[in-house]
């Protein structure tokens, strides 16, 4: 187990690295914005004049400095689509992305816990067969698809709830949730298989302690057991993976966003990409990345502080 | 069998049988356990480590494992209620209400992610529907009642945080809490340090004569039971082979296993690097049993009746005394 | 893996998976063989027809341009009327290709990075186990989706891209089991006689790796199929006019409520490959478990 302070140095080298790479993989790569901005008809000169301006003549070295220290402070460049500030832009849009991720891993733990107590209980029941094999099948469908049939059933069949649209929060927070149950379901009923397997394994083990079969002694119901009893002990893993999910969850927010018409940040990199917007997606790339690394890093953390005093008190008694 | 004729009878047990299955076959954990308890009265079990005692507890309590079998001809009475034809919710009334069990490790036995309080009170706000308040300051009484000092203190407290001990004395509170009829310990002080060892059974004497409870006090060490039992029961391999009260168990036992656990018992007036006598061979595997008496293979007195045909319980010198065996230690 | 309680082989579900893996491997080859309409073939007068629709004046891809003949479309039309049939078979063609070369790479790549990290250990491991770090640092589909961008988006470097993001995932299942074996009695016997290391990689402790590997292969290999669909779905996949069973389903986006089978077919063709994948890589895991816990 690394210190922290290692994890804090590895954090830092590991957003260097992917600093570098990003902006390697635009000005070394073939498809010069040079040559995008000069045209079809732009001559050589013409060319190199552009390349001057953009200051691309210079080392590489220097210009992923200078590129850093515009970065920390802010400036990624304007879009050039729409004019925009790049990071502004982002900024904008985080809340709706972070609103999706906290509702559709809510959603997923609310379909984990119960799925994941019971299939612990009754283990190698016909139950808990059954909640395996549907979390296998599950896992096999894609979060694209998922979305799919979840409008084709709430949306077109049943009309219960919209397929697209937004309505930011502070105008109308019922509305606003609305539009997000779709989208977090589509993620959720995916998720919810990694979560239940993960509680189901520790809780497992957990019903197989000797406190469990005092609880029992006790009178008390087996519903009373298995939440006030196990589930506590059960959670460590669970919260873990809860807070690395979120982390894997910008890549599906992409597809989820893009289909539902959500403007977050996962909606933005795909207009941009549409629309060939360089530096947006430069930008969208580069803090969807960092903010991957650092929930990682985080948790990874938290997890190493949770971790040895959980340690320290079983040797300490034991 | 009563092991006290004046009490009124509290628990009678009857073919006890209870099977676990391993693999495609079963274990014979309890193998037809009878015995009869009266109220206020001590019964000590004794047996070594895998000889069905733990289960029998477990099978009273109505805490066997889901895929246990119990013997369809069984019995236990408890109060005149047949425990086992009763409906796990009705059952669940009388678990840890008016019989409770304390278990061998209290570090295992406590949840570790749980308050010492709040541990206690569940059990009676869950049984007698007591309020917060009522049920935290009953919880310090019963502290008090154990006697642990600084109870307030001790409520907020976890598990890990207090000795040996001290964790029993709260498992033991914890059983105390709804008054119940029948007590069954279960090995209460193997786990603890020899020092403490004593403080926990003088308490628990002390308990039970004050709330005149049934206690079922279960060991390894036939020296635990010696004056703090009215009669004592012998286990092997899931049967009761030897049954008297406990005086005349002590003075007259013909088995010649409580013998050889008998004589197993350190004595502190032995000298110094004295030998433990060991009872040689090892516990039988209660899957494949040897015909005959479970005992044989390591009986030092087998005869070839031994080894044909299992021993039935027989009365012996003394109307409470039963024993199961071909050639009693009283016999050349 | 559901249902298969035997020690011995897959179980009927694995078999069945495998059936059905080499039906789709076996269309996706012969695609042109087949007496089907032409991929992009456009029926006007049958747009997102159902399933089961008979028509009478179809050209296949088998006969004469001119030459019409009767043919049902079994699994209906697109919005442009073309057959899902066989644009489900052409498409299969790209997603077994980066279903099965994409994991592929890593399995070699990583694959070896890691058994020598693993065996060497030192420096060399230390720098493979950061460079992993580094790679694992990046969301794998936003970094396939800014590559793509960069690069271009064709089958060649969706392939390799995918397959670069695999690379660390084999290398730590390469490198832990390595680390395992390399400890092992029939290795440190082997050294004993004398034997290089390239022949203790290559003789003893590669052979082990193989099975381990190929359980994840399979896994990666479903989710593989599962990336490209979803950036086909995008757009940014593989561009037309080349079928891939990710763009048929956003293609079938639009009349989802009239004829939803123009997204879910290639959905549900989609879903039951990926299951098989999945299944097998599985049941492949667990049998490696199992005699491993009888050692």
């Amino acid at each position: 187990m690394m210190s922290i302070g290692k994890k804090l140095l590895r954090f830092i080298l590991v957003i260097l690295a992917v600093t570098a790479i990003t902006f390697l993989m635009v000005n070394i790569l073939p498809g010069d914005v040079s040559y995008l901005i000069g045209g079809e008809s732009a001559t050589t000169e013409d060319i190199q004049d552009i390349r001057r301006d953009l200051g691309l003549d210079r080392h590489i070295a220097v210009r992923y400095v200078e590129w850093l220290g515009r970065m920390l402070g802010g400036d990624l460049g304007e879009s050039y689509l729409s004019g925009e500030p790049v990071f502004s832009a982002i900024l904008n849009r985080l809340p709706v992305t972070i609103e999706l991720l906290v509702i559709s891993q809510l959603l997923a733990l609310l379909l984990a816990l119960p799925a994941g107590i019971f299939s612990a209980y009754r283990s190698n029941g016909f139950t808990d067969r059954l909640i395996n094999t549907a979390g296998f099948a599950t896992i096999s469908i894609p979060s694209f698809v998922m979305a799919l049939v979840a409008i084709y059933l709430f949306s077109i069949q049943l009309r219960w709830l919209p397929a697209t649209g937004y309505t930011p929060f502070w105008e109308d927070p019922v509305a606003n949730l609305k539009s997000f149950v779709l989208p977090a379901l589509s993620i959720a009923l995916i998720e919810w298989v990694v979560l239940m397997r993960v509680l189901r394994s520790d809780m497992i083990s957990t019903l197989k302690q000797d406190y469990i079969l005092m609880a029992r002694a006790k009178g008390l119901p087996p519903w009373k057991i298995l939440l006030r009893h196990a589930l506590r002990p059960s959670s460590l893993t669970l919260v873990t993976v809860f807070g690395l999910q979120v982390g894997r969850l910008l890549g599906e927010a992409v597809i989820i966003e893009t289909i539902f018409a959500l403007p977050g940040i996962g909606r933005l990199l795909i207009t941009a990409i549409y629309a060939r917007d360089y530096l947006m997606v430069q930008g969208c790339a580069l803090l969807i990345t960092i903010g991957y690394v650092s929930i990682n890093t985080a948790v990874d953390m938290v997890y190493g502080i949770i971790d040895p005093r959980i340690r320290g008190a079983r040797s300490h008694a034991g | 069998m009563n092991s006290n004729p004046a009490g009124r009878p509290l628990l009678r047990v009857e073919n006890l049988r209870a099977y676990l299955p391993a693999g495609q076959r079963h274990v014979r954990a309890v193998d037809g356990i009878s015995f009869t308890l009266a109220e206020g009265q001590t019964l000590g079990i004794v047996g070594e480590s895998g000889c069905g005692k733990s289960m029998l507890a477990r099978a009273l309590m109505g805490l066997l494992p889901r895929d246990a079998v119990v013997g369809a001809g069984a019995r236990i009475e408890f109060i005149k209620r047949d425990l086992l034809r009763m409906r796990a919710r009705e059952l669940r009334k009388i678990t840890g209400r008016e019989m409770a069990m304390v278990f061998q490790d209290p570090m295992t036995a406590l949840n570790p992610v749980m308050k010492i309080g709040r541990q206690i009170t569940e059990v009676l706000a869950h049984h007698l529907g007591m309020e917060k308040q009522a049920a935290h300051q009953r919880a310090l009484a019963l502290l008090g009642l154990v006697g642990i000092s600084m109870p307030n203190r001790r409520m907020g407290q976890y598990p890990h945080q207090l000795s040996g001990g001290l964790r029993q004395r709260v498992a033991i509170a914890i059983a105390l809490a709804c008054q119940p009829k029948l007590l069954i310990a279960d090995e209460p002080t193997t786990a603890l340090d020899v020092t403490v060892q004593a403080e926990i059974l003088n308490l628990l004497g002390e308990l039970q004569a004050e709330k005149e409870m049934a206690m079922i006090l279960i060991s390894h060490n036939l020296g635990i039971v010696a004056g703090r039992t009215h009669a004592t029961a012998v286990m092997y391999a899931g049967k009761i082979v030897e049954q008297a009260p406990t005086d005349f168990l002590f003075s007259h036992m013909v088995m010649p296993y409580t013998r050889a656990l008998m004589e197993a018992i350190p004595h502190l007036s032995s000298p110094p690097h004295t030998r433990l006598r060991e009872i040689g061979g090892q516990p039988p595997d209660l899957i494949q049993f040897p015909s005959g008496c479970s005992f044989s293979p390591r009986c030092a007195r087998v005869a070839p009746r031994c080894r044909e045909q299992a021993p039935e319980l027989k009365p012996g010198h003394h109307p409470n005394h039963w024993y199961a065996c071909w050639n009693p230690l009283d016999t050349p | 893996m559901p249902g298969s309680k035997h020690s011995g082989g897959l179980g009927a579900l694995g078999w069945c998976s495998l059936v059905w893996l080499l039906l789709v491997a076996l269309s996706a080859a012969t695609a042109d063989l087949w007496a089907i309409p032409p991929f992009d073939r456009m029926d006007w007068d049958n747009l997102s027809a159902r399933p089961g629709t008979r028509s009478s004046a179809v050209v296949l891809q088998t006969g004469a341009d001119a030459e019409k003949r009767s043919y049902v479309y079994w699994l209906g039309t697109d919005t442009m009327g073309r057959d899902v049939v066989s644009r489900l078979i052409h498409g299969a063609r790209i997603s077994l290709a980066v279903g099965l070369l994409a994991p592929l790479i890593g399995f070699i790549g990583g694959g070896l990075l890691g058994c020598l990290a693993g065996y060497f250990r030192g420096r060399f491991e230390s720098l493979v186990v950061a460079a992993m770090d580094v790679i694992l640092a990046f969301p794998g589909l936003v970094l396939l989706l800014v590559v793509t961008f960069y690069l271009g988006p064709n089958l060649f470097n969706l392939i390799v891209t995918l397959g670069c993001l695999t690379v660390p995932a084999f290398s730590r299942v390469a490198r832990a089991q390595t680390l395992v074996l390399r400890d092992r009695e029939f290795v440190q016997a082997a050294r004993l006689t004398g034997a290089g290391h390239f022949t203790i990689l290559l003789r003893e402790i590669i052979p082990n790796l193989l099975v381990h590997m190929t359980a994840y292969g399979l896994l990666a290999a479903a989710f593989m199929i599962m990336a490209e669909g979803a950036i086909s779905f995008l757009g940014l996949g593989v561009p037309a006019p080349t079928p891939s069973w990710g763009g048929m389903i956003a293609e079938g986006r639009e009349v989802l409520d009239e004829a939803p089978h123009v997204s879910m077919v290639p959905a549900g063709i989609m879903f039951l490959t990926v299951l098989a994948f999945n299944l097998i890589g599985d049941g492949l895991r667990q049998r490696k478990e199992r005699r491993a816990s009888q050692l």
